[in-house]
């Protein structure tokens, strides 16, 4: 068996695609919440007065990369988990009794799972413009493609490292709610870091969505709290470090 | 050739040993069968099999190869249908084809020639596009068998492969298996817990109990070895005087003593109750039951271990309910 195998990636990424787009429900559905957030708070604090928010950035300006953030954080998040559905539906055994290592199985599901989760964060960058939004400069946007990449390894990694440790998909709402919540209203996407308490705001710190939304606002309206470099070199080492967790993790799994 | 050799293989889940000291071989184009209650231990010795779990002792081979330190040449000769269903309902039943060509590396060419070749032969050509989702269990089962041989391997595993069919759907799905095997030419290995499945489908039997093989032939040599049909009489009292008169008889194969009186083995059973009645008679022995079994793989179970199947698996049903009344 290679350690990477592409054609079985490529079965595996296929796969994500394929279902994907085959429910227009489900895109729908990973799309609207993050879109409600951003319509409903762009208009409710539109002119309020946000400590924080740097000189002469609109808040909605200042919302819409930490939104895409957000959809990146669920996306991607969720499609690492999705190996729990997968072992609940039986079909994890297909997988892990073909002749493919369980690296190319987790490289596969962070393709497919990356693909999806970019495709809904382009789609709230595309609603957001009929909303007001103004991208600095379209130059940036390959820039960007690259933090929201760069975002969806992370995540989709730590996903997977996540259902790893988890036998049956019972555990999957007690981490939306004490995992990947948490991770969202650390990451400055809906207000600056600064406005929290000291010790919250290094645990934002150890956040790497926080590098991601910064990253996004450097790009995307021209404003960032750190260097892109540090959000791009936090991000990198985010990537890595959570592919090989998730790598690891799912080595160790038992098969049935 | 020998498709699969096993020898003292044992797997261990804590204090459990669900496998236990397992040898045995299968030959190339056998279908095999490992017959047993639920619980035997058939599908972890499988799951050692095909390399999803490993095994605590002992080695096994398949197709020569090595489950432990050559799996991945295992897993390229092996197919297998899973108890459970293990589809993607969400694709179509040639996009699940093609999902499992594509991780056993079959080129594109060779991949859409077999997965022809497959949906012909299970029978969902015309279903090919469908969404497995609206599939019927036994189209859900045809379209995994196809699948499990999609990559032409070696030996087809088949864990419990007509559990939850209706009787219709279980034949047809019989004489599948037994067209594969025949045109495929490939090695099936199929755990049951249906006595008929096994008497039906099995070049070979190997009855399972408790971790253990009890007994291993083709079904015939089984249900000859027991000599007979089983009378078993159920008495009060004693039994004493009944059995004395057992031994003077020379038609009389075997019999031995039960809680509840004894089981005899006989030929032609149906002919000798009235014997077997006289004699209790003429022995003051009081008979309150009288049972008989044709010889076939149930009765070879019960012998070999005591219980039919059905009481080992009710017997496995109710212990859980007991620590609940105890509760």
């Amino acid at each position: 068996m290679n350690l990477v195998d592409p054609l079985g990636v490529y079965a595996l990424w296929r796969r994500d695609v394929t279902r994907f787009l085959r429910a227009p429900s489900r895109i729908i559905g990973s799309i609207a919440m993050p879109l409600l957030f951003l319509v409903f708070l762009a208009f409710g604090f539109s002119g309020a007065a946000i400590p924080g928010l740097p000189e002469g950035v609109d808040y909605l300006q200042f919302l819409v990369p930490g939104m895409i953030g957000f959809t990146m954080l669920f996306g991607a998040s969720f499609a690492g988990l999705s190996i729990l559905s997968d072992q609940e539906v039986g079909f994890l055994k297909e997988i892990l009794v073909a002749p493919i290592s369980r690296t190319s199985i987790v490289l596969g599901r962070i393709a497919g799972g990356s693909t999806t989760a970019l495709v809904q964060a382009i789609l709230i960058l595309l609603l957001s413009i009929p909303l007001g939004f103004r991208p600095v400069s379209l130059l940036s946007l390959p820039l960007a493609l690259v933090f929201l990449l760069l975002i969806a390894v992370t995540f989709v990694g730590f996903g997977v490292a996540l259902a790893s440790q988890f036998s049956d998909s019972e555990g999957f709402n007690l981490v939306v709610q004490f995992v990947i919540f948490p991770l969202f209203f650390l990451s400055g996407a809906i207000y600056p870091i600064s406005s929290l308490p000291g010790p919250v705001q290094f645990l934002a710190l150890l956040n790497p969505l926080t590098y991601g939304v910064d990253g996004l606002r450097a790009v995307l309206v021209g404003t960032s709290t750190y260097p892109l470099v540090v959000d791009l070199g936090a991000l990198l080492f985010s990537s890595v470090v959570m592919v090989a967790a998730g790598t690891y993790l799912f080595e160790r799994v038992e098969a049935v | 050739m020998v498709a699969i050799s096993v020898d003292g293989l044992t797997r261990t889940f804590g204090d459990v040993t669900a496998v236990d000291d397992l040898s045995f071989t299968v030959d190339d184009g056998e279908i095999f069968g490992l017959l047993g209650p639920n619980g035997a231990g058939k599908s972890t010795l499988i799951n050692v099999l095909v390399t999803l779990l490993r095994p605590t002792a002992g080695t096994a081979t398949v197709d020569g190869h090595d489950v432990e330190s050559e799996t991945a040449a295992v897993r390229d000769s092996l197919g297998i249908v899973f108890q459970e269903p293990a589809l993607d309902e969400e694709l179509t039943g040639a996009e699940n084809l093609a999902f499992h060509a594509r991780l056993y590396g079959m080129d594109r060419r060779e991949r859409t020639e077999r997965i022809d070749e497959i949906l012909d032969l299970v029978g969902l050509a015309d279903e090919r596009d469908d969404p497995v989702g609206t599939y019927s269990g036994g189209m859900k089962r045809r379209l995994e068998i196809g699948r499990g041989l999609l990559h032409e391997p070696a030996v087809l595993f088949l864990d419990e492969p007509t559990v939850g069919l209706d009787a219709r759907t279980r034949r047809d799905t019989w004489e599948y298996i037994q067209r594969m095997n025949r045109e495929a030419g490939v090695t099936i290995v199929l755990t049951t817990h249906y006595i008929e499945e096994a008497e039906h489908l099995c070049d070979r039997v190997a009855v399972v109990d408790d971790g253990e093989i009890a007994a291993i032939d083709t079904p015939a040599a089984l249900t000859a070895s027991l000599g007979g049909d089983v009378v078993t009489l159920a008495v009060e009292g004693s039994t004493g005087a009944l059995t004395d008169r057992l031994d003077e008889q020379s038609w009389v194969t075997e019999y031995t003593r039960t809680d509840e009186g004894v089981t005899v083995t006989v030929e032609r059973g149906e002919a000798r109750i009235a014997d077997l009645v006289r004699l209790a008679d003429d022995a003051g022995v009081t008979i309150t039951s009288v049972d008989l079994r044709r010889p076939n793989l149930e009765t070879v179970f019960l012998s070999l271990t005591g219980a039919t199947i059905e009481e080992r698996e009710t017997g496995d049903a109710e212990r859980p309910v007991a620590t609940e009344a105890e509760r």
